[in-house]
């Protein structure tokens, strides 16, 4: 049986090895700014956070403000709308998580935990499928089939609570931290 | 192909440069003594035309970018400046804008010919590749350009494409949104996205340029495929470039600058969206978000699919399939004249591409009305987006072991010379 003997290792290839790997990681290193610097910057990162007046919002209406440069939904659901969403059984969603940035990562997705204060849905105006602005829907103009939300890119529909109940979007509309700091003002981020 | 090198340095000072750096006799052999089949015809002209519209694309370019300014707040206002108030600037605009849309009617001839004369077979599978890849530097190119007028369309353009990357989340939780956010520099697009696409924007034309260098590299190697796609066999089937296809090009360059100008002069916004004249608003989409003409096939694609991570995985194998071209398609025949069940298969998928652009063109939830009986266009795309898929994978490995081929003519000339006998 032919046996192949590599030559034993001397310091020089060790003192190449070793000289080869400082280089990687200072490549690796050296690199890490030029990625980093396309990330948010802090002065982006510091206007996270936004209050909002929410007392001359109707019944049944929707007012669109801007948080983070993204279109923020806070609508006032009619008694009729808090119902028929809590009607609607878990297993009938399509994303059965809360995507509620206030609750655990496992709180599940029913309406209760969708929301703070029942009468009130607030969730980031972002389709979850590429990120168009949905429509919202109303009584005398409905969009789509379950009186919530129709994103008219590429047809995916929510419910009053912004739950995803029609593809291609996968997860519900994502509802961002906020408090409210008394029954007319809130504050999101 | 090239062979051996015939200049010789007619001056002084050309024999001392030739010496030290020989810039002369590489442009002599690579522009006017190069070899080229003497059976050219007039889709092979495509290549001296995209070679003038990168030009065009980067003199417009440089001058639009002295008077552009890549800010959120001031981008819309500087260009309408440039269609006002810069002497000209309507015009260099104008020819920037529709220079885009023509760059790419010549890329999809350039490609379909390929396609056609079987140009991506051995042993030119490396221009192909590399042809693959300044499309998709083009694609990009285009992409990022048509971020820039900060229009609706802009926006909402850049924000459904970055979104792109967000089905990544359904693979590995918080990877795909981690990079959107990368990518906008925010938590939308805004101005540091804008900055950077503009920046990105000035820089991949020249890196376009780099790779036709090697495109036409890879080319002169095994020198051009032609209509019988058949090997040449010696001097007597091949004609020095220059004057045969310098000519040639020319006549067909000027041929096409006339129908891209004619647009340029009446029909500048022939190509646009109105949308896109209306400033960027973050909080309001259009209703109905289409991309420029030439993506749209890729974009019907993508919504035919209601799973947002196999929709993106689908139009992304639908550009990564050109460059398994070269071994997807098994037969020895490389031009489709002689291919009659190729032939037929070919020019469906281009009127398949062709409904694949109009059902992108078309809002979300439109509806064929064929009579009585209404079609929902979605199925006409994925019906369309089944044999995009199925004429590379499935006919292209079958057909070269089912299909018998047309007798191949001996040599290059001879189809000539028969008919006139």
């Amino acid at each position: 049986m032919a046996e192949t003997t590599a030559p034993e290792p001397t310091r020089r290839d060790f003192l190449y090895i070793a000289t080869g790997g400082v280089a990687a990681v200072g490549a690796a290193l050296a690199a890490w700014p030029f990625i980093d610097q396309m990330n948010p910057s802090s002065a982006v990162l510091a206007l996270s956070s936004i209050e909002a007046d929410i007392s001359s919002i109707q019944l049944g209406q929707q007012v669109v403000f801007n948080w983070r440069g993204h279109p923020l939904f806070v609508r006032r659901r009619t008694p009729q709308e808090i119902a028929q969403s809590k009607a609607v059984p878990l297993s009938a969603l399509l994303d059965p998580v809360a995507r509620n940035a206030n609750l655990p990562d496992s709180a599940q997705a029913t309406d209760a935990d969708r929301v703070i204060n029942p009468e009130w849905i607030i969730v980031v105006g972002v389709c979850t499928h590429l990120g168009c602005t949905p429509t919202v829907s109303t009584p005398q103009v409905p969009q789509g089939e379950y009186g919530g939300w129709l994103c008219h890119c590429h047809g995916s529909q929510y419910d009053v609570a912004g739950r995803v109940r029609h593809g291609p979007a996968p997860q519900n509309l994502a509802v961002p931290p906020y408090k409210f700091l008394s029954p007319t003002k809130i504050k999101v981020g | 192909m090239s062979g051996p090198s015939t200049y010789v340095p007619k001056s002084g000072f050309g024999r001392w440069m030739d010496s030290r750096l020989p810039l002369m006799r590489f442009a002599h052999d690579t522009i006017i003594t190069y070899p080229t089949p003497k059976n050219l015809n007039f889709w092979y002209a495509f290549g001296a035309i995209l070679a003038f519209m990168l030009g065009i694309q980067i003199l417009t370019g440089i001058v639009l970018a002295m008077h552009y300014v890549a800010n959120a707040g001031l981008a819309f206002d500087s260009v309408e400046g440039i269609m006002r108030n810069i002497n000209y600037g309507w015009l260099i605009r104008y020819m920037h804008a529709n220079g885009a849309t023509f760059f790419f009617i010549a890329v999809y001839i350039h490609m379909f010919r390929g396609l056609y004369y079987g140009s991506y077979k051995s042993p030119r599978e490396v221009i192909w590749i590399l042809g693959v890849i300044l499309y998709l530097l083009m694609v990009a190119t285009a992409f990022f350009g048509y971020v820039l007028p900060w229009g609706q369309m802009s926006f909402w353009g850049a924000t459904v494409i970055t979104n792109f990357f967000s089905a990544l989340d359904q693979i590995v939780p918080h990877l795909g949104s981690a990079i959107s956010t990368w990518l906008w520099g925010g938590f939308a697009v805004g101005d540091a996205t804008l900055n950077r696409f503009f920046s990105l924007h000035y820089l991949l034309p020249f890196v376009i340029a780099g790779v036709v260098g090697l495109h036409i590299w890879a080319l002169h190697v095994p020198g051009n495929n032609n209509p019988l796609g058949i090997d040449t066999k010696g001097p007597q089937d091949m004609l020095p470039f220059h004057p045969y296809y310098t000519v040639k090009d020319s006549f067909y360059v000027a041929l096409f600058a006339l129908v891209y100008l004619a647009f340029v002069f009446y029909a500048p916004n022939f190509f646009g969206n109105p949308d896109n004249y209306t400033p960027a608003n973050p909080v309001v989409t259009p209703p109905d978000i289409v991309p420029e003409w030439y993506l749209l096939p890729y974009y019907a694609m993508l919504r035919s699919v209601p799973q947002k991570l196999i929709g993106v995985l689908v139009m992304a194998g639908s550009l990564l399939t050109l460059a398994f071209i070269p071994w997807l398609d098994t037969s020895k025949v490389r031009s489709t004249r002689f291919r009659p069940m190729m032939k037929q298969f070919f020019w469906f998928f281009v009127i398949d591409c062709a409904i694949l652009g109009y059902c992108g063109s078309q809002s979300a939830d439109a509806v064929l009305n064929l009579g009585s009986f209404a079609l929902p266009l979605v199925w006409v795309a994925r019906i369309c987006t089944l044999y995009y898929f199925g004429f590379f994978w499935v006919v292209m490995p079958l057909l070269g072991i089912i299909e018998k081929p047309k007798p191949l003519p001996a040599n290059i000339s001879q189809p000539v010379l028969s008919a006139a006998e």
